[in-house]
């Protein structure tokens, strides 16, 4: 047991973790806690990115109004995410097509590039599967919800 | 730099375990517990697909589990390797990251 040394915790290290979101908004609570954690994740500075597969591709549709349904409508939160670091938001193509969706149907998310002015930029990158699936080998950390 | 995949629920009621396959990197492994394990289930409807996974990836099902369903090493597609739970932590630290599909 002699060389086995205790894990190394600095807070200055940054690891990318990514936020995998398979599930629609309502009717189960997972994209809401999904979101709750992403907000809180980013207040220690980490490399966050979203992934939006299966289902989880609903979470970013344009035009949700839940007020038949007595649920707090947290889509307009993700427009919020820029301010928080937050720009990279992964959506697999196979899975809008599956859906009968197009990239239009989702809402714009932007953030401001501070390095270039603060001009807008999109967060939203629209990727396939494969491409998903060598973006999910590079993260430290994959958080399923 | 590889992956372990967890899938914990019946491919018959739900899609993470076709997602999981679906997004399988190279090197990647596979493993089924608690409801996941019926997916490895021999003539199953997904068996054609799981062996076929086999022949390019790992794939590992959870003893335990199997054997709480009433299944053993006999029941589960070719290709597929019973593990115990020390064996599911050797897969957790033989890999560089563990993703648990919902």
């Amino acid at each position: 047991m002699a060389d086995v040394k205790p894990p190394e915790i600095a807070s200055n290290i940054k690891k990318k973790l990514m936020y995998v979101n398979r599930k629609a908004p309502y009717g189960t609570i997972y994209a809401l806690e999904s979101l709750e954690v992403v907000l809180i994740s980013a207040a220690f500075e980490q490399d966050v990115s979203l992934a939006f597969l299966d289902d989880g591709v609903y979470q970013l549709m344009k035009g949700q109004n839940t007020s038949g349904i007595g649920m707090k409508n947290f889509s307009p939160t993700f427009k919020a995410l820029g301010d928080y670091e937050i720009k990279k938001l992964y959506v697999e193509k196979e899975s809008l097509d599956e859906r009968g969706l197009k990239p239009d149907d989702l809402m714009e998310i932007s953030y401001e590039d501070e390095d270039e002015g603060f001009a807008k930029k999109p967060s939203v990158r629209i990727v396939n599967r494969s491409e998903l699936t060598q973006i999910m080998a590079q993260q430290d950390v994959l958080l399923n919800f | 730099m590889s992956t372990l995949h967890t899938v914990n629920k019946s491919p018959f009621e739900r899609s993470a375990f076709i997602s999981a396959l679906n997004h399988l990197g190279p090197g990647d492994a596979l493993l089924m517990i608690e409801d996941g394990v019926v997916g490895a289930r021999k003539a199953s409807a997904f068996a054609g697909l799981l062996e076929k996974t086999a022949k390019n990836f790992s794939v590992y099902v959870l003893g335990p589990d199997l054997a709480a369903r009433g299944m053993a090493e006999k029941d589960v597609i070719q290709g597929a390797r019973l593990v115990d739970y020390g064996g599911f932590v050797d897969l957790v630290t033989e890999h560089d990251r563990t993703q648990a599909w919902l």
